[in-house]
């Protein structure tokens, strides 16, 4: 069977064979309506790829490490990462390759073409997971067409198609995926066409924009929005936005220009044409016998229908679970420009202004009901913030991942997270607090009477220049006990520093300091691989890539700093409630801060009771699986870290384990020999700031907190992801 | 994963129950010894039974030292064995007991292995009780608990 098919034999090949969206443009191309030329690889051909390169049990594997059903998004979007690499780094046999290369070359020859999926089932009558596959625009010669049919395939396994695995029914023994191979359209306008209204069965509805259509697709400009009457075609009502941009191809997807002045007043269809796209929605509504969803376009005057399918009431939009959500994090190059500046100009500064202001108020001189408001006010100020950070510093993560998947493609590297090096050292507030420690370090690692006044728990002195340091070190990150989020105070002062400090004076001066390889090959050899009209894109990829790895850490220590404040107004109404002078003051203290009225939880309640029963009797783990996030081997006495006081008490050479490292705790990491963390991904903190020291990590080592004790002596694997556990008796079975 | 000493021993149970045949691994001087047998296991998982001739190794190799090993597994030959196969690794001590005296520990044996009635009652045939230490439970590749038996 040949690997590339015609228009005409699609439609003798079936919609097994070559899935929905081939099928569906062959049979429209057969009633006489216009398409764009189209060829498609069929299934039989991504089977024979997976099978002769042994990919499928690969990703059989990649895909069985762990239950998916446990992971978190970004865990899976891990996983959808190290797929694609596998496809991109497995060429097809060569036979195959040969005889596709000659096909799109004799079909295609210099056409620019955009690469599309076409799974069975996609687009059927039952449920439409349109946006869960890749596509790919702008595609010229076969070696980049042949490329992309391979992400295409990949894309099979995309972070939202694991997310949506059930409704898919993705199965890695059955699910095949076709590929469309289709000429670039140049479009002047473009729409959709709704033949039914989702909830108005009397209606029609049409949309249109300038240029292409993806922009409407995905919601980045609003398109003008007529409704029809369903029988009669009469327009009901017309909607017109305020039309100011446009999209046209970039790269190998879509960029927003500034629509001309003359158009923006214009809408994009005139009662013509509203007639032609009905009309031709009616005819597939009668071919296809349903109403359908019609992607349309137009060049000059001539109507091209780009897709149509079924209209369905069910898809994954319409779940009330998180998943959208999560997906709703993949942003485009433009928005995440955009968002970088509102973070980099607008928020940070207003959080550092902010929480310096709070720091300007004398809370003992406050009366009660004063400090009440305060509390209130810095209780609304950080809810602001937390919500910022969800609305805004979480999406523009994202900036990491972009950056991950144009390196992988433009590099096709063995590992697929070499990109990562090329984001490090962007001068993290975390890494420039440690390098703060390290100094108060060398001061105490010279100074032995210093080190002997502050064991004893006496201070430095006054006078004595640590006293100057210390100051300014609790000045700019404060005292090191709070962590955010997670409902712990501020409480152990500076003593807990102290206590840290000392620890770090243990080590050798030199410790914590890597000497990392030079990127700038790496670098360049990824700049390189960008023609000179896309340099510039490449390196502004990269930028947002550091930009988004720096304040991935960095906004977290801000958020720190409000917090703070928060905690230090909520002890100082603990202290007032004790002496509050009447009744009416205590009440209002208590009104003010929930928290005030029961004592607060001490970090130690939520620990796990110690079982009182012989140790012969438990379970005892011997290796937990999780992924490896940072290369080494290291070993040590875990320590679990569950509250502040956890963190004080850690001990130089220990192995951190915990429920998920936060920025906040990262400055016991140059004390770490290893990091072990429950909460899994290759971009969390924990995974970021074992990379910058060069720590072995493990990241989704799922119940680790459960299993480990602290002070069991465990080893982390970081090249292979797996903790083993001293075995703690002889293997010859004595008893 | 396995938390709990209770869900561990449920599982074990279960792969138990779900297969006739363990692999056991005996020593000769420092040469181990690996044969296939046909087990059964004490409700409570504290004891294994099986039966061997006189005249083999495994049996010289046990009676001289009693340490052993056994390891049962799910596994169906198929590539996603790795994952999602159960093995257990059991280490343990045998010693030959008492058809006779023993007489419900083999009507357990052979309530699981009618079809070794015959064999079971050969002279040459010994009934080999092993003596449970501990089983390290493997799930999902690399996953691995240890439940200590031994008092």
């Amino acid at each position: 069977m040949t690997p590339l098919l015609s228009m005409d034999e699609i439609c003798g090949a079936g919609p097994e064979a070559v899935g929905g969206k081939a099928f569906s443009l062959a049979q429209i191309h057969s009633q006489g309506i216009d398409v764009p030329t189209t060829w498609c690889v069929p299934c039989h051909v991504y089977d024979t790829y997976m099978l002769r390169t042994r990919l499928k049990e690969t990703i059989f594997f990649e895909l069985n490490r762990k239950s998916l059903d446990t992971m978190r998004w970004e865990e899976i979007w891990d996983i959808a990462l190290r797929i694609r690499n596998f496809f991109l780094t497995t060429p097809m046999p060569g036979d195959l390759h040969s005889a596709l290369q000659d096909l799109i070359k004799d079909h295609c020859g210099k056409t620019l073409v955009a690469v599309r999926s076409s799974a069975p089932g996609e687009d059927d009558a039952t449920a439409s997971f349109a946006g869960l596959h890749d596509s790919f625009l702008n595609l010229s010669g076969t070696a980049d067409i042949l490329r992309h049919i391979r992400l295409v395939w990949a894309s099979l396994y995309s972070d939202a198609a694991l997310l949506y695995r059930r409704e898919l029914g993705l199965d890695i023994h059955t699910s095949r995926m076709a590929v469309v191979i289709q000429e670039m359209i140049p479009s002047d306008r473009s729409g959709i066409f709704f033949g039914r209204h989702p909830s108005e069965p009397g209606e029609s509805v049409i949309e249109a924009v300038y240029g292409l259509n993806q922009a409407l697709v995905d919601g980045d400009i609003d398109p003008d929005r007529w409704t029809l009457h369903r029988a009669s075609g009469r327009v009901l009502c017309h909607t017109a936005p305020e039309r100011t941009q446009y999209a046209v191809s970039q790269n190998t997807g879509t960029g927003l220009v500034d629509l001309p002045q003359a158009l923006r007043e214009k809408p994009p269809l005139s009662a013509g044409d509203i007639r032609q796209i009905r009309d031709c929605g009616n005819a597939l509504e009668t071919h296809f016998g349903r109403p359908q969803d019609v992607e349309w376009t137009f060049v000059r005057d001539r109507l091209i229908i780009l897709q149509a399918r079924p209209i369905t009431s069910t898809g994954f939009t319409e779940t009330d679970d998180k998943r959208s959500w999560y997906l709703s994090l993949h942003r485009s190059h433009d928005n995440l420009k955009a968002l970088y500046q509102k973070i980099e100009h607008q928020l940070i500064p207003r959080m550092i202004y902010e929480a310096r202001q709070l720091k300007q108020i004398d809370l003992a001189a406050l009366s009660v009901r004063a400090l009440c408001r305060e509390i209130q006010k810095r209780q609304e100020i950080y809810d602001h913030w937390v919500r910022v950070y969800w609305s805004d510093f979480i999406p523009f993560a994202h900036g990491i991942r972009l950056f991950g998947q144009v390196y992988n493609d433009a590099m096709a590297p063995k590992d697929p997270y070499e990109f990562m090096r090329l984001l490090e050292d962007t001068g993290l507030k975390s890494m420039e607090r440690n390098q703060h420690l390290e100094q108060m370090a060398g001061m105490v690692r010279r100074d032995q009477a210093l080190k002997t006044r502050l064991e004893s728990g006496r201070g430095p002195g006054l006078d004595h220049p640590f006293t100057e340091v210390l100051n300014r070190f609790v000045d700019r990150f404060g005292d090191l006990s709070c962590s955010t989020g997670s409902g712990s105070e501020c409480q152990y002062g500076e003593a807990g520093l102290v206590q840290v400090i000392l620890e770090f004076a243990k080590r050798p001066g030199d410790a914590g300091t890597l000497v990392k390889p030079s990127v700038a090959g790496l670098k360049a050899a990824f700049l390189d691989r960008f023609g000179p009209d896309r340099q510039s894109f490449a390196a502004e990829i990269l930028e947002l890539g550091r930009e988004s790895f720096r304040l991935r850490d960095d906004d977290n220590i801000h958020l720190g700093r409000i917090e703070a404040r928060l905690q230090e107004a909520v002890r100082q109404g603990r202290i007032r409630q004790g002496l509050a002078s009447t009744p009416k003051d205590d009440m209002a203290l208590l009104a003010a801060v929930p928290a005030l009225g029961p004592v607060t939880a001490s970090p130690d309640q939520d620990r796990m009771p110690i079982s009182p029963v012989n140790t012969r009797d438990r379970i005892s783990p011997r290796q937990i699986v999780g992924h490896p996030a940072g290369p080494g081997i290291a070993s040590g006495p875990a320590r679990l870290i569950r509250g502040p006081e956890d963190l004080l008490c850690f001990k130089q050479g220990e192995i951190l384990v915990c429920q998920g490292v936060d920025p906040n705790m990262t400055f016991v990491v140059p004390l770490a020999a290893g990091l072990v963390e429950e909460r899994g991904g290759m971009l969390i903190h924990g995974a970021i700031i074992a990379r910058e020291y060069g720590l072995p990590c493990i990241t989704g080592a799922s119940e680790a907190m459960a299993l480990i004790e602290t002070g069991t002596w465990i080893t982390v694997d970081g090249y292979l992801g797996i903790v083993t556990c001293e075995a703690g008796d002889s293997d010859s079975g004595a008893a | 994963m396995t938390t709990s000493k209770t869900q561990a021993l449920q599982q074990i149970s279960r792969l138990f129950d779900s297969q006739r045949l363990a692999v056991l691994s005996t020593v000769n001087q420092d040469q181990p010894h690996t044969s296939l047998v046909a087990f059964a296991a004490s409700p409570d998982l504290a004891h294994i039974y099986l039966l061997t001739p006189k005249t083999t190794r495994k049996y010289d190799n046990l009676t001289a030292n009693p340490r052993v090993s056994m390891l049962i597994n799910d596994s169906r030959n198929k590539t996603e064995d790795l994952y999602a196969a159960v093995a257990v690794t059991v280490t343990g001590r045998a010693r030959p007991i008492d058809k006779t005296r023993h007489r419900q520990k083999l009507d357990l044996y052979l309530d699981r292995h009618p079809q070794l009635g015959e064999f079971s009652r050969a002279m040459t045939t010994a009934f080999i009780q092993v003596a449970i230490d501990r089983y390290d439970l493997v799930s999902r590749f690399q996953n691995v608990v240890k439940i200590r038996m031994a008092p």
